[in-house]
């Protein structure tokens, strides 16, 4: 994955709580890829931004009583489909949910939940390289990651490893520091730390 | 922090080796090591310090232990890749040191004492520095002699404390060819050039008194050769010195008539006489009076005196053909010897503070002779200085220098059956009453009359093979369940576990080197061998700047 030197402008919070925001992408499709640190509310002079990471990517009709329908059976191509139906643009819409991991309460990076979730309709960011460097030097997030009693929790944590580690000017020196903080947190539990372990490019 | 402590992590970072994370008096302290090729290193044995709040602790490593948070991890540890078990070691696999904090030296105090209490969890354990050997076992004095460093410790030096070694008898333990006799040397040197104690060494294999030859080939000095006129080498086999070449100062000769029951007695196992044969020999001394053995070895009528004596025939007749070997031995004399006799001559040396080296040429093969000379040598020897004790306490005279008797084949003596009934026995109980010790070397601890063991003061164990010698060498020792492991993981040479009263805790040490160096140190008096030492330093700076 290409570093991103500025921070870019992918959606909206439409639902948000302390630990849980769901945003809503501007665009179809275009949505940060499965964690990727993500930030709510704007870099310059503000000061309650909240940090979390991409856990969940889901596109579906806009209309959630109105499922999307298969259009294809006709067609040659499925881009022939979005050729024939424009409209599906306006009916279909692409949400990411995003685990919150940490806030800026003044000067201060704090790891852990915000006293406040943000407002709905605030900008969400995905971080630049240098921002997520930044946040993953220290690694007290995890333990919000590896309590989350998800089905896909680990498959999330994995991912916010990887691509943070290419933030890491030696990714791999990062992946091993991070490997043995899970293996803190996670303690006994074997099968779960080597799924964890298994799914990280070492 | 206390910073009267030299402790600091600035000023030996290289050394720490893990944390405190449980244990309990009775079974030692739990150390969980820090991951990395140090803990692959630590080894059994090892002195190491833990870090309390008050107090540092001083102790051996006694067991390792791996262990993991996961009790599945046996299951799933073939699956992992070289970079998962970099991660999961020292995370969720870890290793576990058993260490035994012995002494403590609390930061208002001079001297470590017994640890009587525990450091806490989180204590900071390292290894130990040349300055906690340092300040744990003393440096060289007129009472410390060196001998040897702690594990892995080149630099360091182990120091016995030659005054409370002599207090009581003591051990040298381990089968053949682990260095026992080195350590015996270089005890029976040391206590020779502190002027401790007079030694006198029953040499059964001439090991002791001129040099010999080492298993791997090369010579070894003896005592007279280092000390010089300090020791007088008597020796029971004229011929066998001559062959040798080496001089003697007097040949040792027993007549007949000094032999007395109690000696049958201690020969009664190696000579297959029964206990009906010792008791016979009573009987002859009652009615022979002296030259008994000389009277029975020569009589016609064994009928006639088996009858007056009221026993059987056949035992006098089976007595008389074990006592027939004596006529074997050069050494024994049957008309008695003239002049002052060979105990006179020894006591005459030692009082002197001559160290004496009685070798037995060839009769070193014949267990019957070393048990026989050396039972009754001592027996009449420590007679003397009973009775000289007891002349000094009734007139507040001067009491006799102590004495340290060396005897080899230690079990012999002091097997369980014996132990009552010889003098060696009672040495060993009555400690130093009569200012008489034995310095016991032996291969078979597990010979040896369990109370007899629990009374040697100091043992210095080398590796031993059989479970049941290491199980008597260790009995009444304090510990002595975390020192089985230590023990059994000895090397084969140049390692000692050591422990007792001239230590103030257990250590396993490598035995210092027997070669020129130590010759030249113990060739003369202590304050010679302080210039030795000071001028070596010095030829050391020079060569090197």
């Amino acid at each position: 994955m290409t570093s991103i030197t500025t921070a870019t402008r992918f959606g909206e919070v439409v639902e948000a709580s302390v630990e849980r925001l769901v945003a809503q992408c501007h665009q179809l499709y275009e949505s940060p890829a499965l964690g990727t640190l993500v930030r709510a509310g704007s870099p310059d002079g503000d000061q309650s931004a909240v940090y979390g990471v991409v856990s969940g990517v889901e596109t579906a009709s806009l209309d959630p009583s109105r499922r999307a329908v298969a259009r294809g059976a006709d067609a040659a191509s499925e881009e022939e489909i979005y050729r024939e139906h424009p409209q599906l643009e306006q009916l279909l819409r692409t949400d990411v949910t995003v685990t919150v991991l940490g806030h800026i309460n003044g000067t201060s990076l704090n790891q852990y939940l915000p006293p406040l979730p943000p407002r709905v309709h605030t900008f969400m960011y995905a971080c630049a390289s240098d921002e997520v460097r930044r946040f993953t030097e220290r690694l007290d997030f995890l333990a919000l990651l590896t309590s989350m009693r998800t089905p896909t929790g680990d498959d999330v944590l994995a991912a916010v490893l990887r691509q943070a580690s290419t933030a890491h000017e030696q990714p791999n020196e990062f992946l091993m520091r991070a490997g043995r903080a899970v293996a803190s947190l996670l303690g006994g539990d074997m099968p779960r730390l080597n799924a964890v372990l298994q799914r990280l490019p070492l | 922090m206390n910073n009267d402590f030299p402790f600091d992590e600035e000023v030996d970072p290289a050394s720490p080796i893990g944390v405190v994370v449980g244990g309990s008096v009775s079974r030692g302290l739990e150390v969980r090591l820090h991951a990395g090729a140090a803990a692959e290193e630590l080894k059994v044995g090892t002195f190491v310090t833990v870090q309390g709040q008050q107090s540092r602790f001083f102790g051996i490593v006694t067991d390792l232990d791996l262990a993991s948070a996961d009790p599945r991890f046996a299951a799933t540890a073939p699956n992992a890749s070289p970079a998962i078990a970099d991660i999961l070691s020292g995370t969720s696999t870890f290793a576990i040191a058993k260490v035994t904090p012995t002494l403590a030296l609390s930061s208002m105090e001079e001297a470590p004492k017994p640890a009587r209490s525990l450091p806490g969890h989180f204590a900071k354990v390292r290894r130990a520095t040349n300055d906690d050997v340092q300040a744990v076992f003393g440096s060289e004095d007129d009472r410390h002699v060196f001998i040897g460093s702690p594990l892995d410790m080149e630099d360091s030096r182990v120091c016995l404390d030659l005054a409370e070694l002599v207090k009581r008898s003591n051990g040298v333990f381990g089968k053949s060819g682990t260095g026992k006799s080195f350590l015996t040397r270089i005890l029976l040197a040391g206590l020779a050039q502190r002027n401790v104690a007079t030694n006198l060494i029953f040499d059964m294999h001439s090991e002791y008194g001129w040099g010999a030859r080492s298993e791997t080939g090369y010579e070894v000095k003896g005592l007279k050769q280092i000390a010089g006129a300090r020791v007088a080498v008597a020796s029971l086999d004229e011929e066998d010195a001559r062959r040798r070449g080496v001089s003697t100062d007097f040949i040792v000769q027993i007549g007949y008539d000094e032999i007395e029951p109690e000696d049958i007695a201690i020969l009664a196992p190696t000579l297959n006489i029964t206990d009906l044969g010792v008791q016979a020999a009573y009987s002859l001394v009652r009615h022979f009076k002296n030259n008994w053995v000389s009277s029975f070895l020569a009589i016609d009528d064994m009928q006639g005196l088996a009858d007056q004596l009221h026993e059987s025939q056949s035992t006098l007749d089976a007595l008389r053909r074990r006592l027939a070997q004596f006529q074997r031995f050069g050494f024994l004399s049957e008309g008695g010897v003239q002049g002052k006799g060979a105990v006179a001559t020894l006591m005459d040396y030692l009082d002197r503070g001559i160290h004496v080296v009685l070798e037995f040429g060839r009769y070193g093969d014949s267990l019957a002779a070393y048990l026989l000379v050396a039972n009754l040598i001592t027996r009449r020897i420590h007679d003397q200085y009973r009775r000289r004790t007891e002349e000094a306490l009734a007139s507040s005279g001067k009491e006799p220098l102590p004495l340290v008797i060396t005897i080899e084949e230690a079990h012999r003596f002091l097997s369980p059956q014996l132990a009552n009934q010889t003098i060696f026995g009672t040495i060993a109980r009555e400690m130093r009453k009569y200012h008489v010790t034995l310095l016991v070397v032996d291969q078979r601890p597990s010979g040896i009359d369990q109370e007899v063991m629990s009374q040697v003061g100091t043992r210095i164990i080398c590796q031993l093979d059989n479970d049941r010698d290491v199980d008597a060498v260790l009995t009444g020792a304090p510990g002595a369940r975390e020192l089985k492991t230590v023990l059994s993981r000895l090397e084969a040479q140049q390692q000692a576990l050591i422990f007792g009263h001239a230590l103030p805790m257990p250590v396993v040490v490598r035995t210092r080197n027997y070669d020129q160096s130590f010759y030249s140190e113990f060739s003369g008096g202590f304050d010679d061998m302080l210039t030795v030492e000071a001028q070596r330093k010095k030829d050391k700076e020079d060569l090197f700047g």
